[in-house]
């Protein structure tokens, strides 16, 4: 009897999948989860905002250790070597550590190298919707705001050639075969077409604007909170909007609009008026977007301290963009707290939600309450349409 | 493939002439994808787990860039299989052929490897591919999440097993505590003499004590907990125990490395020489193939960081032969592992032939030369090996409320525990414990530190 057995030709099973390669794709997809758990940080890179099309983030992750008890590092690791060397010989002079020992149980620290890992950015959006279950924004029902769109309606003996409807005209065939069963299959009163006519339909058209107070109370990181929530908000609109527009406004006491790049670098240091913003918001809505092709939207955020003398205006420009648009956002960085709800501006935002307009506000101080704020927002914002 | 099984056929018959003995071994031809499945898991079909995904590319990346090669795989048993690259040479083929017969000697003779699968019966691939199905299973019905977690735990603690302990294992016997005897005194054996009705010893029935569990530094964390664990389902209780029934049967493998594949490769080396059969070109690729092996030192280095247990191994075991003689040599192989066969057989002429020596590597990376004294040298080979090469802990006391107290041994070890890891770990284990979990452990100042955690969901 021959002891060698070729396997590869007798049973080639383990061809047909890789148990190595499974258990790898598994640790892969741990690695996403984990990757999730610390989305906010990866979506605040620069651009993030506008280029999300069809856009991937690749994310350098490190390899998952699974964790066993070990001893912590000696201060002098010692081993067994081979060869020439007397005692105080010095083998290799100071400078990359490395490991002494070489005959340990599977590589834990060798070789160590990165992963990276490409997530699509409508993926993480999903996830997020499904995760914090946000409802989908409505587009606003108004007979005004409405794009003409040809539709399938009825079905007539006459059209044209390319809207034959075979089914329909093979029923009618059948139908007038059944008491003329010796008469021709098909005759040009069986033929039906489909008829076309226009409706009106929802606009998908939708433009946001993203206002930011920069003045000199605004730190790095509540602009990089308010712009990652920004870029939440955003990618919310544009799950319900086929065209999204995007304008960027930044103000302290006066008000610039700004291209995306520009936009989280500006920085002023005058005082904070935010009746500024929102006349600029105002204006560049009625001339660019016109209320009856845009859902539009606004996006504000800032720390609140705005100056009590503009609290008339402010409130008034406010009451006035709220009449017109979708939905606006206030989110207010900084602390959260009882002090937070008695800013300027939170106090103004409050008002307005009160009298049942279309606005709601949040506050940012960490990272973690992004998704508060987003979930603030969107279910509000689901609410009040219902209402 | 005709040639192989000729000459496969003509070195066992020679190497039960020179008197190796073992159980029949199975030769597979495999193809390298496999090889590196089985580099990865350590055995060919085993239980599923993300952490062996790791390894699998670890060790994909490292054959990838030349830096390790596999010529055979082979497991003891019985019957032995061994799993033997499709690429490889003829030549190469004729030497793996040669080794595996000398570790399947090895593997039946040494008494570590008898008493292990005395124990767990010869047929590990069947085991550990019927884990491997029973975990599939659990995957189906509790879900891939919640068996995993269990996984966690178990294989984090592979190698906390007590192998001086047997694989088969009771509980704890529930000791009754008897009741003491009251001193008897002058007045009672008196009466008891008495002629009358015999007087019905009074002493009460009393319930044993509950007993401590455990009732002594227990070692063996995988059976503490698969016994012990206050809430464990039936399949996490197979689980732990088909981890530990692993682990049971790779402990030899380990602990006799440098005799086993020295064994080995002395034994390819004395029957390819004595194969006269073999064409005179295939014998010196083969030779050459085996220098490759054994060789101690990569390429042109003057020195290495390490010692290859081939080299070392096929070494001493020449020399044993040489100074006492064959039948030495297999009461040598009988009764020693790495341990005894490195302090007992390494002594200091052949240390310093070799050019033996321990170094220390500062941290920042100046790797000096410490000493070539014989002892260091010594315990320096075997120090990574002590304790299955993991740290010394026990299950030291479970509390009345069911939480788990772990002692780290730092003393023996010398140092404290990576704390991060050791921190993950209890982690892994209070989930399955589904009590708090504590270790004590002390710090790289040496001060005590108590780690804890419990579950969290």
């Amino acid at each position: 009897m021959s002891p060698f057995r070729n396997i590869a030709a007798e049973s080639p099973w383990y061809d047909l999948f890789s148990r190595g390669a499974r258990d790898w794709l598994r640790h892969n997809e741990k690695v996403r989860d984990a990757v999730k758990q610390s989305l906010p940080d990866l979506v605040s890179g620069p651009d993030a905002l506008t280029n999300t099309q069809d856009r991937t983030v690749v994310v350098p992750v490190k390899l998952l250790e699974h964790a066993r008890f070990r001893l912590a590092n000696a201060d002098e690791q010692t081993g067994a070597g081979q060869g020439k060397g007397e005692p105080g010989d010095v083998l290799r002079p100071g400078q990359d550590p490395g490991e002494g020992d070489d005959a340990g149980q599977g590589g834990n620290t060798k070789g160590e190298f990165q992963l990276a890992i490409e997530f699509k950015m409508d993926e993480i959006v999903d996830w997020l919707w499904e995760e914090l279950k946000l409802p989908d924004l409505k587009p606003k029902q108004s007979p005004a705001l409405n794009d003409n769109d040809w539709v399938r309606e009825g079905w007539d003996k006459r059209g044209p050639r390319a809207r034959l409807d075979r089914r329909r005209t093979m029923k009618e065939a059948i139908k007038r075969r059944a008491v003329q069963p010796t008469a021709a299959p098909f005759t040009n009163d069986d033929l039906r077409f489909r008829q076309i006519t226009q409706k009106p339909k929802p606009s998908n058209h939708a433009v946001v604007i993203f206002a930011v107070d920069v003045s000199g109370s605004m730190n790095q990181t509540q602009r990089k909170l308010a712009k990652t929530f920004f870029f939440f908000a955003l990618q919310g609109v544009r799950r319900e909007y086929a065209h999204v527009e995007t304008v960027f406004l930044a103000h302290t006491d006066d008000a610039w609009e700004f291209t995306e790049q520009e936009f989280f670098q500006a920085s002023g240091s005058g005082g904070t008026v935010a009746s500024s913003v929102f006349r600029l918001s105002l204006d560049v809505f009625n001339e660019r977007f016109d209320v009856n092709r845009y859902n539009r939207y606004l996006f504000y955020a800032s720390d609140g301290e705005n100056f009590r003398e503009d609290r008339p205006a402010a409130t008034a420009l406010l009451t006035e963009l709220a009449q017109q648009l979708n939905y606006i956002g206030y989110v207010q960085t900084g602390m959260i707290g009882p002090g937070a709800a008695q800013t300027e501006l939170a106090q103004i935002a409050a008002e307005l939600q009160r009298e049942g307009f279309p606005i709601s506000y949040a506050y940012l101080s960490r990272h973690e309450d992004i998704w508060n704020a987003i979930r603030t927002f969107f279910q509000d914002q689901a609410n009040s349409e219902a209402a | 493939m005709t040639t192989l099984n000729s000459y496969a056929e003509q070195i066992e018959a020679l190497a039960q002439k020179l008197g190796l003995d073992y159980y029949p071994v199975d030769f597979e031809l495999a193809p390298s994808s496999f090889m590196l499945e089985i580099a990865s898991y350590g055995l060919p079909v085993r239980m599923p787990h993300w952490s062996f995904g790791v390894r699998y590319i670890h060790q994909m990346i490292r054959q990838t860039m030349g830096h390790s090669h596999i010529f055979e795989v082979m497991f003891p048993g019985d019957p032995c299989h061994a799993y033997l690259v499709n690429t490889n040479s003829m030549a190469e083929n004729a030497l793996v052929t040669a080794h595996v017969l000398g570790h399947a000697d090895f593997s039946k003779n040494n008494q570590l490897f008898a008493r292990h699968q005395e124990m767990a019966g010869g047929h590990i691939l069947e085991q550990a591919a019927a884990h491997a199905n029973r975990i599939e299973q659990a995957f189906a019905k509790h879900g891939i999440a919640k068996v995993e977690a269990v996984m966690d735990a178990a294989l984090a603690l592979e190698p906390h097993v007590d192998t001086h302990r047997d694989l088969h294992r009771m509980r704890y016997a529930a000791k009754a505590i008897k009741p003491e005897a009251a001193p008897e005194a002058d007045f009672q054996a008196r009466f008891a003499t008495l002629p009358g009705e015999s007087t019905a010893s009074r002493a009460l029935p009393q319930a044993p004590l509950p007993m401590a569990i455990p009732p002594h530094a227990e070692y063996d964390l995988l059976w503490f907990i698969a016994n012990y664990a206050p809430e464990l389902d039936e399949w996490e209780r197979d689980i732990f125990l088909a981890v530990r029934e692993e682990s049971f049967y790779f402990y030899p493998v380990f602990a006799c490395q440098i005799m086993n594949e020295g064994w080995a490769s002395y034994w390819h080396a004395r029957l390819l020489r004595e194969a006269d059969f073999l064409p005179q070109e295939l014998y010196l690729s083969a030779i050459k193939a085996h220098s490759d092996v054994v060789r101690p030192i990569a390429g042109e280095q003057q020195t290495a960081l390490a010692v290859n247990p081939y080299h070392l191994g096929f070494s001493m075991w020449e020399h044993i032969i040489e100074e006492q003689g064959i039948e030495a040599a297999r009461r040598i192989c009988r009764e020693e592992d790495d341990f005894g066969f490195v302090r007992n057989h390494l002594n200091a002429e052949l240390a310093d032939k070799l050019g033996l020596f321990v170094f220390s590597a500062k941290e920042n990376g100046e790797i000096k030369v410490t000493t070539r004294d014989i002892n260091a040298v010594r315990e320096s080979i075997i120090g990574n090996k002590f304790n299955y090469g993991s740290p010394r802990i026990a299950v030291t006391e479970m509390k009345n409320d069911g939480s788990l107290v772990l002692q780290h041994d730092h003393s023996d070890d010398g140092r404290g525990l990576d704390i991060e890891r050791a921190n993950q770990v209890l982690k892994y284990v209070a989930r399955v414990w589904r009590r708090p979990v504590t270790l004590q452990t002390v710090d790289s100042k040496g001060q005590p530190r108590e780690l804890s955690a419990s579950r969290t969901h």
